[in-house]
Parts: structure tokens; C-alpha cells; sequence
């Protein structure tokens, strides 16, 4: 073959390692993960890059991503980025979290590091369920949504209500971009890359803080197949979980 | 410079700045609140960063971020803020990053109450934490030891990639002593070969907690416990007071250190041949010269502000059959000279009728 012909379509983001993930057929964090380190290579923000990991089924992440990261207790990511941060106001701080880490035992980093317009980037995968654990309710399981803690399906009088935290955050001054997306399939994937650029980009110019929700698949402990998994996030999560941008403020449209 | 008077919280905070802080996260908390307070401005000006959490939780895990980064971090707290802060610095500790933690303690248990107390002994030195580690432990009796300890628990928090913890009653937090500051060190541009600073021309680095496998979990207990070995081994601090030709010893440390001197001197007046045995380090313990004294003495006394803690650990360090007496205070009261002294006297009447 001549090599002039020769052209490269794909290749592994530089952001990313070349390790197996552990993570199991037809989940999402896979393309997440993509989507993220795409977005930094893309930025050219790779080598002032630190990265928190989650508890929960990302907790290995720190394998994944060619970046220099670190591991925080459940639900405290925000916080560590914010020491990060403020020690190191030159460097590109983004956690990724779960919904039970973001959104339960997390709930007070992430309000107040929103709050505060924190300078960090947030990457919060909404899989309605507790995926490491082996498949509990979440903050976000809903409504009659079986788990193994919610056998006959979530009951509102016993568990109250899933919580949406773009809607929530949302309503902060601190937070300058806040979107929710999905990784259902290829057009929506297109989307949440565009998203999680805007939120890095609004990092880089300091414009405060930025979150990208994506409404991910866990086939496993929804015990479905991959292609039923994508479709119940379209039918199911969509409907209560509407996609969108919910903060985008001024200086972020001028972007 | 010169002898100022500064008060012990505001004293630590100075002190802390002068040895090249650069990052400090906190919560208000009685009596602790004048260390946060005092930074807030001077950290601000200085153009280091400084940011009130929004809980003890939320700090200690700022503390961890700036800490992974290899940068001078610290915070400070009371009694029930370094409960919450307990998850972070197991976290901590097994990720070994260095950080520097100041605890004024006060009256407990639960909410108790803002008198000084140093209820917390087990806390500081047993369970700062789930899992086996022990932070060191510093403990100052006076605001310019108390000054010069947390100058020099950077260092060592440095050196050994560890937790130091500077642990104080609220005495020393809130009292106003005369005491001379150390020369102002520049902030360190460079960081450690561990820190992560971005995966610029190099592998990218991990700092985790995480070890799944059992073997491998292990291995990096068997580290962090040769690590506390090395600490145990050239980290001892102590002081003594007139324990040459003592009688009675007492075992006392911070505040109660300071008091049982003054009770001391005053059964010597008596004609009751009385020292102190101040531990500075209470971890590791100073076991050893306490063991050695104990052959010389005819009785130790511990007195603590609290039901008998760092007594346990002088038990351990003289054994069983070492005569130890007891005398403590609870809730924040603090004994007086003359309340030691009493014990003191009973002691040496013992002691006589004993002789006789």
C-alpha cells in the first residue's frame, strides 16, 4: 500500500490508557470515558489535566484516563478537586461521579462546590441505580423501578422522589454550565461530546462551575441486554430525566 | 524577633504562614474558631488560598486535594469536627500525603460543651481513623511551644508523607501568651516526584487509597507500619522537670503538663520530692525514658482532663506491676495547683506511712 494513501480515521485518545477496562458488556462508562478524554486532546489540555475518581463502578478510572488522578471517598470528589483547585488554580480539575456518589452521600460537596462556582468540571453518569454495590436504589432510581433494596419496585411513601440534580444545580449562581445528556445512542453521543467540551471550555476561561449529566446504561443490574439497556434509558430515564442545557449563562453563550 | 503577645489560636496560624502554608481549608468551631479567622485575612493577602467548607468533611477532603498536589496544607478543628474529619484522614494516611492538622480540643463526649479538655487522647492517637495507622501527634503546653510544633509538623509531615497532628486543650487555643514567631521561609516552588501536578512529559501518576487485592493491601500496611516504626524511633519528644531525685512522678501532658509543674514545685515546698514527666510527641509515646524513670521513682501519677486515657499508655509503658496513680477532671474543668497538690500530699503520706 502506498503510504500517502494512509489515513488515520481512529485512534485512542491520548487521554485515555491503553488498559482493559473492568467496566461490563453494554455499559456506558466506556463511551463516557471516551467523550471526556476526547475533549481534552481536542483542548490540548491533557498535560495540566488532574482527574478525581468516584466510589462506585468508576472508582478504577484512575487506570483509564492518561491523566494524573486521584481517588476521593464516596461522594467527596468535589471537594478534593476544590483543594486541587485552589491550590493549583492553573490546573484543569474534573471529577467524574456516580449518582449515589453525586447525588446521595455527595449531595453536600456537590451544592456547595456548585454554589461557590468552583472552577472544576463535573462529569456525573446518572445510571438510576447503584452499579458497584451489585444493584441498590439510587437517588436517582425511579419511580417503581426494581432494585435490590427496592425488590417490589421504588415506593414513593417509603423512598420519596429521585432527585434531579441538573434542575437542582441548575438554580445556583455559582454553576455557569449545567447540561444533561444521554448515551443512548450515536446522535445523542454527538451531543454530550459537544457538552462536555462547552464545560471544559468554560473552565478554561474561568467562568465558574460546569456539569455534564449523562444518562448512562447498566444492563447488568438492570438485568436487561445491552440493546434493551439503551432503550429503557430512551423510554424510561428520558421522560423524567428531560435532556437539555439547563445553565448556560451569558458569558457562557459568548463563548 | 521579638516576644509578642499573640494568642495560642492566632499564634498557630501566624506560625503555620511562616513555615510556607500555602493552602488551609476549615470550619468554624469553638474553641478553635481564631486560627480560621485570623488566615482568612492573612492568607487573602498574602494571595495564598484560604476557603471556609462547608462542613469539617468537606475540609478534610480539600485538605486531601491540595495535599495530593504536594503542596503545604493544613487544617484546623475541635473535638466534634475532627469526628468528621476521621474519614478523610484514613483516606489520608493510606494515600500518604503530608498534612498538618491542629485539634483544640473541648469538652465531650457528643456536642459537650466548649471548655478546654483533652478528652480526645484515644481519638489523636488510636482512632484517627478506620483501618491501622497512627497520625503523630504533637502537644504543646505553652503558646510558643505550641508555635514552634506546628512550625516544625510541616517538616515532618513532609518527611515522613504523613499526618501531624498538633493537639492542644482550649487553654492554649484561647490563652494570650508572650511568644517570639519563627523567620518567614518561602513557599516551596518545587513539588515531590509523587505529587500530581498534570502527566506533563511523564507517565501519568495514581494517588489512591484503593487496593483490591489482599496481598497487595498488605503490602501497603507493612509500609505504613515500617513507616510508624522509623517515627517511633527518632520522633520521641519529652520534658522533665526536677525528676533527678523525685519521689512521685507525675505523668502529665499540655496544659495538665504545665499545672502539675506548679503543683510540683509547690509539694517541694513541702518537702515532698515531686517531678513531671511531660510527653511532647503522644505518638509515639515516650515509653521508654518513662520506663527507665520508673525504676527511680516510688510512684507515678497521670493526671489528665479526662477519665484516664494517656494512662494507659504510661501502664503500658511501666507495667502491671508499677504502682500508677490516677487523678482527672472531665467536662472542662481544669484542675488547679492545689487540687494536684492534694493528691500529691495524699500520695506522699502513703508513701511515708509505707516507709515507716
Amino acid at each position: 500500500m502506498n503510504n500517502a494513501e494512509e489515513k488515520l480515521v481512529f485512534e485512542r485518545p491520548r487521554s485515555l490508557t491503553d488498559a482493559h477496562t473492568h467496566y461490563c458488556p453494554g455499559c456506558t462508562h466506556g463511551i463516557a470515558h471516551r467523550l471526556v478524554a476526547e475533549a481534552l486532546d481536542e483542548l490540548g489540555l491533557r498535560e495540566r489535566t488532574l482527574g478525581i475518581a468516584p466510589v462506585g463502578c468508576a472508582v478504577l478510572a484512575y487506570y483509564y484516563f492518561n491523566v494524573d488522578m486521584a481517588e476521593a471517598a464516596h461522594g467527596r470528589a468535589p471537594a478534593m478537586a476544590t483543594g486541587m483547585k485552589r491550590a493549583n488554580p492553573d490546573k484543569i480539575l474534573f471529577t467524574y461521579q456516580g449518582d449515589g456518589d453525586l447525588a446521595a452521600i455527595g449531595a453536600g460537596e456537590i451544592v456547595h462546590a456548585a454554589g461557590r462556582g468552583e472552577n472544576i468540571t463535573v462529569i456525573f453518569i446518572n445510571n438510576a441505580i447503584y452499579g458497584m454495590t451489585g444493584g441498590q436504589m439510587a437517588p436517582t432510581t425511579l419511580e417503581g423501578q426494581k432494585t435490590t433494596s427496592s425488590p417490589m419496585g421504588r415506593d414513593i411513601s417509603i423512598a420519596g422522589h429521585p432527585l434531579r440534580m441538573s434542575e437542582l444545580l441548575a438554580t445556583l449562581d455559582g454553576a455557569a454550565y449545567v447540561a444533561r445528556g444521554s448515551l443512548h445512542d450515536p446522535k445523542h453521543i454527538r451531543r454530550a461530546k459537544k457538552a462536555i467540551l462547552t464545560a471544559f471550555k468554560v473552565q478554561q476561561a474561568g467562568l465558574g462551575f460546569s456539569m455534564v449529566e449523562l444518562l448512562s446504561a447498566c444492563g447488568t443490574n438492570w438485568k436487561m441486554d445491552p440493546v434493551e439497556a439503551l432503550g429503557w434509558i430512551k423510554d424510561n430515564m428520558v421522560p423524567y430525566f428531560p435532556l437539555g442545557d439547563y445553565k448556560v449563562t451569558d458569558a457562557v453563550k459568548n463563548l | 524577633m521579638a516576644r509578642e503577645l499573640w494568642k495560642g489560636n492566632e499564634a498557630l496560624a501566624e506560625a503555620s504562614v511562616r513555615a510556607g502554608l500555602v493552602a488551609y481549608f476549615g470550619y468554624p468551631i469553638t474553641p478553635q474558631t481564631e486560627l480560621l479567622e485570623y488566615l482568612s485575612l492573612r492568607m487573602v493577602k498574602l494571595g495564598r488560598a484560604f476557603l471556609q467548607a462547608e462542613s469539617e468533611l468537606a475540609a478534610i477532603n480539600m485538605v486531601y486535594g491540595a495535599a495530593c498536589t504536594g503542596v503545604r496544607v493544613m487544617t484546623s478543628s475541635s473535638s466534634p469536627g475532627i469526628s468528621l474529619m476521621q474519614e478523610g484522614l484514613s483516606y489520608i494516611a493510606a494515600s500518604e500525603v503530608p498534612v498538618v492538622l491542629v485539634d483544640i480540643m473541648r469538652g465531650g463526649p457528643g456536642l459537650g460543651n466548649i471548655q478546654p479538655s483533652q478528652g480526645d487522647y484515644f481519638q489523636v492517637t488510636r482512632a484517627a481513623g478506620h483501618g491501622d495507622f497512627h497520625p503523630l501527634v504533637l502537644a504543646p503546653a505553652t503558646v510558643q511551644e505550641a508555635v514552634d510544633l506546628v512550625y516544625l509538623a510541616f517538616d515532618l509531615a513532609e518527611k515522613y508523607r504523613t499526618i501531624v497532628i498538633v493537639v492542644a486543650d482550649g487553654n492554649i487555643g484561647q490563652m494570650m501568651e508572650p511568644a517570639e514567631m519563627p523567620p518567614m521561609r518561602k513557599v516551596k516552588k518545587d513539588r515531590p516526584d509523587w505529587a500530581l501536578t498534570g502527566a506533563d512529559g511523564r507517565e501519568h501518576r495514581i494517588i489512591t487509597s484503593l487496593e483490591l487485592g489482599a496481598e497487595r493491601l498488605e503490602a501497603l500496611n507493612l509500609r505504613l507500619q515500617k513507616k510508624i516504626a522509623r517515627i517511633r524511633q527518632a520522633e520521641v519528644r519529652y520534658q522533665e522537670h526536677k525528676v533527678e531525685d523525685a519521689d512521685i512522678l507525675i505523668a502529665a501532658f499540655g496544659t495538665m503538663g504545665r499545672i502539675s509543674q506548679t503543683a510540683a514545685e509547690m509539694a517541694r515546698a513541702k518537702g515532698i520530692k515531686a517531678g513531671v514527666f511531660r510527653p511532647i510527641s503522644l505518638f509515639p509515646f515516650p515509653d521508654e525514658r518513662l520506663e527507665e524513670l520508673s525504676r527511680q521513682v516510688s510512684r507515678i501519677l497521670v493526671v489528665e482532663m479526662n477519665a484516664g486515657q494517656m494512662l494507659d499508655d504510661v501502664r503500658l509503658a511501666v507495667g502491671k506491676d508499677f504502682p500508677v496513680e490516677f487523678y482527672g477532671r472531665m467536662g472542662g474543668v481544669v484542675p488547679l495547683p492545689d487540687d494536684v497538690l492534694e493528691v500529691v500530699e495524699r500520695i506522699g503520706a502513703e508513701l511515708n506511712d509505707e516507709q515507716r
